[in-house]
């Protein structure tokens, strides 16, 4: 297993990303080619799930469009992302938020992490 | 230029010139050693007979270990005979760099073995439609396989249960992603036969 890991690693390369884990509300800016051009989208949501580790690592990030949920399964370190803002951390108990999906307007909110400044 | 004898290592995912996500197999490609050259006026035809894997002296058959010694190379544990046209002597040794990246080429392997299975999942019949309506233990029973007393006979080559797997199967048009030549390791596009740690031929299409 290890050798698989080793090889992975020399295939792709890593890119620096925020530290961010599920519950946190963040903007990912991707871009999109459409021919020839080249233009950045955001897409803020929550993410509600990290999964796999390295270079193969990706992460789910669900936010409501008018009324429907929508969920878009992003590689960490996809040379399509140009860069990752992280809008709230939030306050959550497991790693993988799926009951998130159940809830719907005040509920389906998440509480912020409050840290006290030295 | 003859093909090569490789080992599955295992199956990753990478991002290629365009930024999309590939999913890739990792197969240890050679370094293979030519342990035979058959020729026209010896054997009938023209071949090379390539050598993989490092085998214990311990394990090797005397014959074996007299056919390895006219090479003058250490047992190896799989022979594949290969067409060659380019002129590859005893002793010589083929490794990763006969393949290019963005090529097409052919891999052969032992697939993985199911068992003894059904038709659908050997052949993909759909079962006997409904679960209700007096239906009653048939869910994924293969249905007809004939007329009654005309031919009065199964034809040959119905699809039937039987064993699943375990056969030799080949790919053809995968794409060679990268080659890595210090390690001597190929990166195929997609899957290969087999299961992990399994041999596998590679051959140019």
């Amino acid at each position: 297993m290890d050798i698989l890991r080793e090889i992975t690693e020399q295939l792709n390369e890593t890119v620096e990303r925020p530290d961010f884990h599920a519950g946190d509300t963040i903007t990912v800016h991707y871009k999109i080619k459409e021919g020839n051009k080249e233009r950045i989208q955001q897409f803020q949501g929550v993410v509600i799930q990290r999964r796999g580790t390295g270079t193969t690592e990706t992460f789910t990030i669900r936010k409501m469009s008018s009324g429907i949920g929508v969920e878009r399964i992003i590689p960490v370190h996809s040379p399509f992302i140009d860069k990752i803002e992280v809008n709230k951390s939030g306050k959550v108990r497991r790693a993988r938020i799926f009951y998130l999906r159940e809830l719907k307007g005040k509920a389906a909110r998440i509480k912020e992490k409050r840290y006290v400044k030295k | 230029m003859p093909g090569l004898i490789g080992k599955k290592i295992g199956m990753t995912s990478t991002f290629n010139a365009d930024g999309k996500n590939v999913a890739c197999t990792i197969v240890q490609a050679g370094p293979c050693v030519v342990t035979q050259v058959k020729t026209e006026e010896k054997d009938g035809y023209s071949a090379v007979q390539l050598g993989f894997g490092e085998r214990k002296e311990k394990n090797t058959p005397a014959p074996m270990k007299g056919h390895f010694k006219k090479a003058k190379t250490s047992p190896k544990q799989r022979l594949v005979e290969f067409s060659d046209e380019s002129g590859l002597k005893l002793g010589d040794t083929v490794g990763v760099n006969i393949f290019e990246e963005g090529e097409f080429i052919s891999v052969a392997g032992k697939s993985k073995g199911k068992g003894f299975q059904g038709v659908v999942k050997r052949h993909g019949f759909g079962g006997v439609g409904q679960a209700t309506h007096g239906q009653h233990n048939r869910m994924r029973a293969p249905g007809s396989i004939g007329a009654a007393s005309y031919p009065a006979r199964v034809f040959k080559g119905m699809r039937m249960a039987g064993q699943t797997g375990n056969s030799r199967v080949t790919m053809e048009n995968i794409q060679v992603v990268k080659v890595m030549e210090e390690q001597g390791l190929l990166i195929l596009k997609g899957s290969v036969p087999g299961p992990k740690g399994s041999f596998l031929i590679l051959e140019k299409n």
